[in-house]
């Protein structure tokens, strides 16, 4: 164990969802659920993350601030996809001006399906995270970060 | 063991060493007492060195490259003035230390281009407005009570400085809601999850900046409770009890209370600072002339 899984902070993109998975991952903070209990902190600013959660089949309007957000989170980083409609389009998928899924916009690590997807489903995914978020901080120390930096070097 | 004139530079140490270690435990344990007071089992007391030595796992995106000399100054004066604190050096000086880093961290803030950092600083500055007087009444208040300035005369003072300084004490209460970043005066920045802007000033650090910022944190911590040490110097184990009681109600009031503008917070602290604070030093004033 390392000091990045037990402190994972997360950013929360809602990429048009329908509010019913963004619902659920705010239920998985409130006293029943307890996520701070793993060190977990929905911090609301990308820069302070370490784990992205997104919601919702991307469109072409919020294509672009995903990617923004994404770009934003310091490496090392996991994109946890929540949803069924983040994960692969949904019953949205067919529209004209969906995208399909998170990963035609940017690398996902964890596919959380699920319509709504449950916060049991989505606190198992983001500990499924950790493992993968672990990973790369070993690669980051090995070969660097896909930016070009190692942990603590500046970008 | 130590010769005489080298014990001050030890305590300076000391605290350089163990303030950190101390004020992360203290900020563990803040953050244990506000989940058990929302009904939550709430994180390990250890979490707080968890997310620092995380921080410094991470990348360090920078956004301009003054910010790393802003941060790291603010860390070293936060360092400089709790050093020569508690090696019982000048109160002024120790003041002029611990605004000067804070003035580094608005800086820090300006030198990105986020419209939030922009926000923050100013909501900082705002803070720092709001409480330099309380803190300074503080200091003058010690002053008029033991006729020094230099803390290692204040804490070796016999005098229960406290009945001489309550609405002093009280005064400084207040404006240390604003200094722990707690509700209702937590508007530049904050600990709790979700912040109006986002995160104020920290908004552009990220990694071993945003690190050492919370460092300097915990130096703060222990340098604002060292002060109401002083107020019950004479008997140490009241201080230490008194710097539980006051810890507590600012986390109970952190967590009662919802986060005010920045008008009202500016008002509650210069009113407090103007009638608690003055009057105090009046009557003291006034008792020093008619009782010799």
């Amino acid at each position: 164990m390392t000091y990045l899984q037990k402190s994972p902070w997360i950013v929360h993109y809602n990429a048009s969802s329908c509010n019913g998975c963004d619902i659920e991952i705010l239920a998985a903070l409130t006293p029943v659920f307890d996520v701070e209990r793993f060190g977990i902190i929905n911090t609301g600013n990308p820069k302070h993350a370490d784990i992205l959660l997104c919601t919702g089949s991307v469109n072409e309007q919020n294509k672009v601030p995903l990617k923004n957000v994404y770009d934003q989170i310091p490496e090392p980083k996991v994109v946890v996809a929540i949803g069924i409609c983040a994960s692969s389009g949904g019953i949205f998928r067919e529209c004209y001006n969906v995208s399909g899924g998170i990963d035609k916009i940017i690398p996902v690590d964890v596919y959380v399906p699920g319509c709504a997807a449950r916060p049991e489903s989505i606190i198992d995914g983001v500990v499924t995270a950790l493992g993968i978020l672990e990973q790369k901080r070993l690669a980051m120390q090995t070969e660097g970060s896909p930016a070009g930096t190692k942990a603590g070097e500046a970008r | 063991m130590i010769p005489e004139p080298l014990l001050p530079v030890f305590y300076g140490l000391v605290y350089v060493l163990l303030a950190p270690l101390l004020g992360g435990l203290i900020a563990g344990i803040d953050r244990k007492v506000t989940a058990r007071m929302q009904g939550r089992v709430g994180p390990p007391i250890l979490q707080p060195f968890y997310d620092v030595g995380k921080l410094f796992e991470k990348e360090n995106p920078v956004v301009t490259v003054t910010q790393n000399f802003y941060v790291l100054s603010y860390l070293v004066f936060m360092m400089v003035a709790g050093a020569l604190f508690f090696s019982g050096g000048d109160m002024l000086l120790v003041i002029f230390a611990f605004t000067l880093s804070h003035i580094f961290i608005v800086l820090g803030a300006y030198a990105s281009y986020s419209p939030y950092s922009h926000v923050g600083a100013e909501r900082e500055l705002l803070q720092i407005i709001a409480y330099e007087p309380m803190i300074i009444l503080t200091a003058v208040g010690m002053y008029m009570v033991t006729q020094s300035f230099f803390v290692s005369t204040i804490v070796a003072s016999s005098v229960p400085i406290i009945l001489y300084l309550p609405g002093i004490f009280v005064g400084y209460m207040i404006v240390l809601t604003i200094k722990l970043r707690k509700s209702p005066f937590d508007i530049s920045t904050s600990h709790h999850a979700h912040q109006e802007i986002v995160k104020g000033v920290t908004t552009d650090f990220a990694g071993p900046n945003l690190g050492k910022i919370e460092i300097a944190h915990w130096y703060e911590y222990v340098f604002l409770l060292g002060v109401i040490w002083l107020f019950f110097a004479w008997n140490p184990l009241l201080a230490v009890a008194a710097i539980l009681v006051v810890y507590f109600l600012e986390i109970l009031i952190d967590n009662t209370m919802s986060r005010v503008k920045w008008q009202l917070m500016l008002r509650t602290a210069w009113i407090t600072a103007g009638t608690l604070g003055i009057i105090n030093l009046g009557v003291l004033y006034y008792l020093g002339m008619v009782v010799p």
